[in-house]
């Protein structure tokens, strides 16, 4: 392929993909919300669930996004060292932005700061948000994109604990954090905690968390059992969908760690919304790509 | 039944409601946030539309150019009430508004105004964005547009807009702050279950 015509035809897929997802939910947190409609017995919280599922319906047959707020598009990429576009992604993904935009339409979510203007584009310094990983002696190039809206970003927190708060401290941390500020942010949310070493250690790591499916699990056997723990721990709180009350709480609680630095223990929790708006895909070196997050797509 | 408030609203159409209690709207909502409270409150600005006797809507839709030059409604959910808490009781009280649609709780200061001020605020489901859209008849009017998309006060007319669950009634009642504080006090021993499970520290 012509490098020209490839790029082109990245940026209309990368297009068409970031549309796509605003108006249909991964097939993931589809099953888990049906899982907790099912569970549910508070009459209230049993028809917001319903409200979910009549919004979700009528989103796929109006082709419209499920949410009005389309957030900040955010892009994680692992790339393989060898995929052929690497050194053109970044444009191409302001490119794809700019499309979805049109294509969606998205609302128009990229505000400059200081400036205090909103560039109408949904592009702007740094926006959309890129994540990179390098991945050694690969040519293929697995994306996800993200909507970050403003709702579930809000609850976001960071911090770093001395050794002596242990993880007790972080358990403390993740249960504040959701049973005041998440009560807000359209539950009920997957949650992302990040245990690392620093504050921007962890809040990267709590974000990489949410992008994992909703029922997967830590592979450290201690870092599963946490993820268990505060999953139990949350839903007995019993916040429901919109902190109405419920059966329930929470999607699900996913950890991503790294090793620490002796003295501190870096924490942050990154949540998602009921209407978590991610996809995945992956593209092959000569762009033919798979989606992974969404059964049965044609883009 | 279906409780169905209409624009203008009157003092004693929201006299009996109590938080927890579910209602629709057919009539005039405005969408109205941030940077139009700041206008109001902070910078002394009059507001282009009157809201007395109406109802706002914590808001920022996605809104489509139609070929004729109206507006179209594509998808239009609530958002974060609580970033309006720090103007919502004087807003109230130069408005005359009476219904506050948005996202989860709003705080004391809300409560307060919805007192004094004879208001209430409720919930629409968040992210229901479609099946709020749908609810909208007509983009009647657009003010502000210079504060770009999702600020714009856009002037919608609506039938049987809901469910609205009433969070904040006139009596000042406040669900959202009532099941926090549940949520609150049931946490505490859920933790320390907790914390004896995750002493990997040794």
């Amino acid at each position: 392929m012509d490098k020209e015509v490839a790029v082109q035809s990245l940026t209309d897929t990368m297009a068409k993909f970031t549309s796509y997802i605003g108006k249909r939910l991964p097939t993931d947190v589809k099953q888990k919300l049906a899982d907790l409609r099912t569970l549910e017995t508070n009459p209230l919280a049993k028809s917001i669930y319903d409200s979910m599922a009549e919004n979700q319906e009528a989103a796929d047959k109006l082709d419209r996004p499920s949410c009005q707020d389309t957030g900040v598009i955010q892009y994680f990429i692992s790339a393989g060292a060898k995929f052929p576009l690497l050194g053109e992604l970044e444009e191409i993904l302001q490119n794809a932005t700019l499309g979805a935009t049109k294509i969606g339409p998205l609302r128009h979510n990229a505000v400059e700061t200081f400036d205090e203007k909103n560039t109408g584009t949904n592009t702007g310094s740094k926006i959309p948000w890129l994540d990179w990983e390098i991945v050694p002696d690969s040519d293929a190039a697995t994306i996800d994109v993200y909507m970050a809206g403003g709702g579930c970003t809000l609850p976001g927190k960071a911090t770093v604990l001395m050794p002596g708060q242990g993880y007790e401290g972080v358990v403390e941390f993740v249960f504040d954090v959701i049973t005041s500020r998440g009560v807000n942010a359209c539950p009920p949310l997957l949650v992302g905690v990040g245990v690392s070493t620093s504050v921007e250690t962890a809040a990267r790591l709590s974000k990489r968390a949410i992008l994992r499916p909703v029922n997967s699990k830590n592979p450290n056997a201690n870092a599963a059992l946490m993820e268990e723990l505060l999953e139990e721990g949350l839903n007995e709180v019993g916040i429901g969908p919109q902190g109405l009350t419920g059966n329930n709480s929470v999607m699900g609680v996913n950890i991503e760690s790294s090793a620490r630095h002796p003295s501190t223990i870096g924490v942050a929790v990154s949540t998602g919304c009921w209407a978590h708006r991610r996809g995945k895909i992956r593209f092959n070196a000569d762009l033919s790509y798979e989606i992974l997050s969404h059964e049965g797509v044609v883009l | 039944m279906k409780k169905i408030l209409q624009t203008p609203i009157k003092d004693e159409d929201l006299e009996d409601l109590n938080v927890g209690d579910v209602v629709y709207l057919t009539g005039h909502l405005v969408t109205c946030r941030d940077v139009a409270h700041r206008r109001l409150i902070e910078q002394k600005r009059e507001l282009p539309v009157d809201l007395k006797g109406g109802a706002i809507f914590h808001a920022g839709p996605i809104v489509r150019k139609k070929d004729d030059g109206k507006f179209e409604m594509v998808s239009i959910g609530p958002t974060t009430s609580m970033r309006m808490e720090k103007f919502e009781r004087e807003f109230i009280k130069q408005t005359g508004v009476k219904l506050i649609v948005g996202k989860g709780g709003m705080g004391p200061e809300t409560a307060a105004g919805c007192q004094e001020g004879k208001a209430v605020h409720a919930i629409f489901p968040g992210g229901c964005a479609v099946l709020a859209a749908t609810k909208v008849e007509e983009i009647e009017r657009a003010e502000w547009q210079d504060l770009g998309m999702p600020e714009t006060l856009w002037v919608n007319r609506v039938k049987e807009f809901g469910p609205l669950i009433i969070s904040i009634d006139t009596k000042g009642k406040n669900l959202i702050e009532q099941n926090k504080a549940r949520f609150n006090e049931k946490k505490a021993p859920v933790m320390e279950r907790i914390f004896d499970q995750v002493k990997f520290i040794k």
